[in-house]
């Protein structure tokens, strides 16, 4: 946010109004700071406080389950930063709880003795596990799993004991359970039930659910009650109503949930299960608001994500004065979030003698699809195995949408009776949406965000639009809907580019795109890692894939991925060139190929005293000393005391230079100086392919910028930009990209530039094919245009720059890698 | 009538200088070879001369299960028996190999 502006509105404001109106908010969670987001897009005229008993800003209670499952760090849910309140002008008091309200005065008191006014109070405390009432559930290693704390203490445990209880075979619960089986421990869900989610789920999809899962690794106990946590101080076990026991030194409740009312009730509002709201999110109190999961409406409280984004829309348009049309509550429907298991249900689930039923039941596909109608009209689904339908189904349920004959052949499948559809992308579940209508709950996203960054920003890939949008990038869940929006706006584009999809090599079926999301996303941070996370079909790849993962993976995490050296070709392995004797090339750099007599002669002696078969001047201005043993390179680079010049690797080769202004009489810039500069700032950066530079003083191109990957041609007012030429195999003339005036932005667009072309280029890919597959118009938008976006890409190259150093250097100096991988071993024969 | 070669284990080093996932060189008399710890431990020596008809050494190839990976021309040889993984043709030289009080001995004709 521009600093100015916001000065600007804080004078606007005091200038007509001296007072702004105080907004409290109790409750640091989802709920209430998605409120605060919406209100701050609809007034600024509130001084907003914000008071959390979390010790962290917002973050994305959703999401828990994979920092449970060590796919993402705390950091990475977290939804509002510290910076975000302070841009914000938002005072957020983390760690502190608030004890009292006193609706009279409208003031607040917390633990701590402090008071605060309000004019206008949210309520948003959400809820708390529901811990069984039986004996020693207050012991030592009993937990539930609705925070980061509960969390951590998981993966504590995790790493000391070895088996998990988890009550309650919900939602959560399984959630909780798939977590900890993947940390390792040996884990049993104990349900009060015969069948698993048995409020969102039939008995058919239950067992199916509960199949899977086993196969997983979950442990069952079904219809059994707990009646005793055992145990000293520390749990130990669990002891259940027919007598048996079962060992467990972690026990996690989640037997349901209980919205938080104490402070509300301690401040005379009035509660039932929860805190009572009218439908435009009113407690009792005047003034004072409730929403999320600690509110009940018309008798209802929700424990998912969908209704407080709904209820919070109509609050903050209630609190802000904008006309809004009163919350009647929620149709929920419900995914859960385990990888490999697709489970939906929405409305009704359970046949009820007045239902019409319509169903598939496919055990040899384990898909199970059921659609229940009043009357003709859908009243509730669940599908289980091919989820595919559940935007649509969702927003039949909550439309009370009818049957059709239509709608019927599109569900089941032309009519026929036999389990068509499955294909998945039917656009139609998208075409009745309205644009403003949210696609993804968990980040707000709406149609027509998503419609607009295709058809604006010429997207074409769910990655894509989750990197630009924020949608699918929590839960996943809506990930079948933004395949339909593609759908719907690409047509049979989107099609064609879904079926030529084929993995990086044979053993994945993943593409770039996929691995590089992965990686981000499940913070993979090793070559193994990503094939165990992806599947791998051949278990420790090839010398296709590993090669491409450690690029991807020191793209991506430029500061803490550890090179894997075995993972490289030969050449980057040794940072030098076999030749096809089994001897290396060497060559030193020499930036902006030039050298000097003294450079020369000790090149000349290096040459001499480690036997060049050949000294030769290379098609990039610099000087390679052939037939080089193997066992000889480190000790002829100590002799040469150049840096490498990554002759023979994925990075930055050389820049070529025309002598320019320094000598040259038709020489207008000085391209010796720029060529130089370029080459030190960006050697040593590694890349998808080689990358191969020119600097040119005049624009008679005599260092050949039009076959460079990246070309610089000066003339009397600046520079012009060339990039994606090609001199090699297929012959391709650079792209004038853009003119610039100044050499400091010179500099700024070629490391925008390829630190684009580092993030979305293929591995092996030159910029020539790169830039005929994203299009020139793309890659000057995003390194041209957006500043915003040049200023990241930037920043990103930076910090990928600020970890290289020379590797021969490092390998001079390590007696280890001088052993391991150039001495050969010699042993006589008798 | 068939003529006799002898063979004899040499012992080529301690297991610690095979650094695991790559190639290491030795030489034993004019024998030339590329011997190779796998992830899984196993220790397997090769000819250090690609089947390839041009030639090269395999002591550099990426490794991985128990393929490697000839530098110069990416040939997929199984380290196990050297035979040249489809769509290429051939076979390397395998030499045996045994561990002997945290040693390498590798068997090579007299």
């Amino acid at each position: 946010m521009n600093p100015y502006q916001a000065d600007w509105e804080v004078i606007l404001m005091t200038g007509t109004d001296n007072k702004r109106r105080k907004l409290v908010l109790i409750g640091n969670g989802m709920a209430g700071v998605n409120v605060l987001e919406q209100v701050l897009k609809l007034t600024n005229t509130f001084e907003i406080t914000v008071y959390g008993e979390e010790p962290y800003p917002n973050y994305n209670r959703i999401q828990l389950s994979y920092v449970l499952e060590g796919s993402k760090t705390i950091d990475d849910i977290i939804l509002n930063s510290r910076e975000w309140y302070e841009e914000n002008g938002i005072a957020l008091h983390t760690g502190t709880k608030i004890e009292r309200i006193d609706t009279a005065a409208k003031k607040i008191y917390t633990e701590g003795g402090d008071a605060a006014d309000y004019d206008v109070l949210i309520i948003a405390t959400g809820s708390k596990p529901f811990v069984l009432p039986i004996p020693g559930a207050d012991k030592k290693g009993v937990i539930g799993f609705r925070d980061i704390a509960d969390c951590e203490a998981m993966i504590d445990a995790a790493g000391r004991v070895k088996q998990a209880a988890v009550i309650g075979g919900g939602l959560l619960g399984l959630e909780a359970a798939k977590g900890l089986v993947q940390l390792g421990m040996e884990t049993t869900v104990i349900h009060l039930m015969d069948t698993l989610m048995e409020r969102q789920l039939d008995d058919t999809a239950a067992g199916m659910l509960k199949a899977e899962l086993e196969r997983q690794g979950i442990k069952f106990r079904m219809g059994t009650k707990t009646v005793e946590v055992l145990g000293g101080t520390e749990v130990s076990g669990l002891r259940f109503a027919d007598g048996e026991e079962l060992d467990a030194q972690l026990v996690v409740m989640s037997a349901g949930i209980i919205p938080n009312t104490a402070l509300a009730k301690a401040s005379g509002i009035e509660t039932g299960r929860g805190i009572k709201v009218n439908d435009y999110m009113l407690t009792s109190a005047p003034d004072v608001y409730a929403v999320g999961e600690c509110c009940e409406h018309r008798g209802v409280c929700y424990g998912l994500v969908a209704p407080l984004f709904e209820q919070g829309a109509v609050l903050a348009k209630t609190i802000a004065g904008v006309n809004t049309a009163p919350y009647e509550g929620s149709s929920v429907s419900t995914k859960l979030k385990i990888s490999g298991i697709d489970v939906f249900s929405a409305g009704e689930y359970q046949n009820a003698p007045d239902h019409q039923v319509l169903r598939i039941h496919d055990d040899w596909r384990g898909i199970y699809k059921k659609v229940l109608l009043r009357e003709k009209k859908i009243v509730g689904a669940v599908m289980y195995g091919d989820v595919n339908d559940a935007p649509l189904l969702t927003r039949l349920v909550r439309e009370g949408g009818m049957m059709t004959d239509e709608l019927y052949g599109e569900l089941f499948g032309g009519g026929t009776g036999c389990c068509g559809g499955g294909g998945g992308s039917k656009p139609s579940a998208v075409q009745g949406m309205a644009d403003e209508e949210i696609v993804c709950g968990c980040n707000g996203v709406t149609k027509g965000d998503i419609v607009r960054v295709i058809r604006e920003d010429g997207l074409s890939t769910v990655d894509e639009i989750k990197f630009k949008t924020g949608a699918t990038r929590s839960c996943g869940g809506c990930k079948p809907l933004v395949e339909q929006l593609l759908q719907f706006v690409l047509g049979s584009e989107y099609q064609d580019k879904k079926e030529t999809k084929q993995g990086i090599c044979g053993c994945t079926t993943c593409s770039r795109e996929e691995i590089v999301a992965a990686i981000q996303e499940k913070h993979l941070t090793s070559v193994k890692e990503v094939m165990m996370v992806l599947g791998w079909q051949q278990p420790d790849g090839c010398s296709k894939c590993r090669p491409a993962l450690n690029y991807y993976l020191g793209m991506a995490w430029p500061s803490e991925y550890e090179d894997d050296r075995n993972s490289r070709f030969v050449n980057e392995r040794l940072h030098a060139n076999i030749q096809k004797d089994g001897t290396y090339s060497v060559i030193p750099r020499m930036y902006g190929g030039v050298t000097t007599s003294e450079q020369l002669r000790q090149i000349a002696d290096a040459a001499d005293k480690y036997g060049a078969k050949m000294v030769k001047v290379t098609g990039g201005q610099r000087i390679d000393l052939l037939g080089i043993e193997k066992q000889h390179l480190p000790a002829i680079w100590a002799e040469l005391g150049m840096p490498s010049g990554y002759g023979y690797a994925k990075a930055l080769r050389t820049v070529k230079t025309c002598v320019g202004n320094r000598f040259c009489r038709f020489g207008t810039q000085d391209s010796i100086g720029m060529g130089v500069l370029l080459e030190q700032k960006f050697e040593r950066l590694w890349m998808p392919a080689k990358f191969k530079m020119a600097v040119n003083g005049c624009p008679r191109n005599c260092a050949e910028s039009g076959t460079k990957d990246l070309g610089i041609v000066g003339n009397d007012g600046g520079w012009e930009v060339y990039v994606g030429g090609n001199g090699g195999i297929k012959m391709k003339e650079a792209e004038l990209l853009c003119k610039v005036k100044g050499d400091e932005e010179l500099v700024d667009i070629c490391g925008a530039f390829i630190q684009y072309y580092r993030e979305t280029g293929n591995y092996a890919e030159r910029t020539s094919d790169w830039l005929e597959r994203i299009g020139l118009e793309q890659v000057r938008k995003f390194v041209i245009e957006d500043m915003d976006n040049r200023k990241a890409l930037i920043d990103r190259v930076e910090t990928a720059l600020a970890q290289l150093q020379d590797p021969w250097r490092e390998i001079i100096e390590s007696g280890k890698l001088r052993n391991d991988y150039f001495q050969r071993i010699e042993v006589t024969q008798d | 009538m068939s003529i006799q070669v002898k063979s004899v284990y040499h012992q080529v080093g301690p297991l610690t200088s095979f650094p695991p996932g790559v190639g290491k060189e030795v030489r034993i008399g004019t024998h030339e070879l590329a011997v190779f710890r796998m992830a899984d431990g196993g220790v397997y020596a090769l000819e250090n001369r690609t089947p390839h008809r041009k030639g090269g050494p395999l002591a550099e190839a990426i490794v991985s299960g128990h393929y490697i990976y000839c530098p110069l021309r990416d040939l997929k040889i199984d380290v196990r028996d050297g035979r040249v993984q489809e769509p290429d043709t051939g076979q390397a030289q395998v030499y045996a190999v045994k561990i002997k009080d945290g040693c390498v001995h590798i068997e090579v004709p007299a």
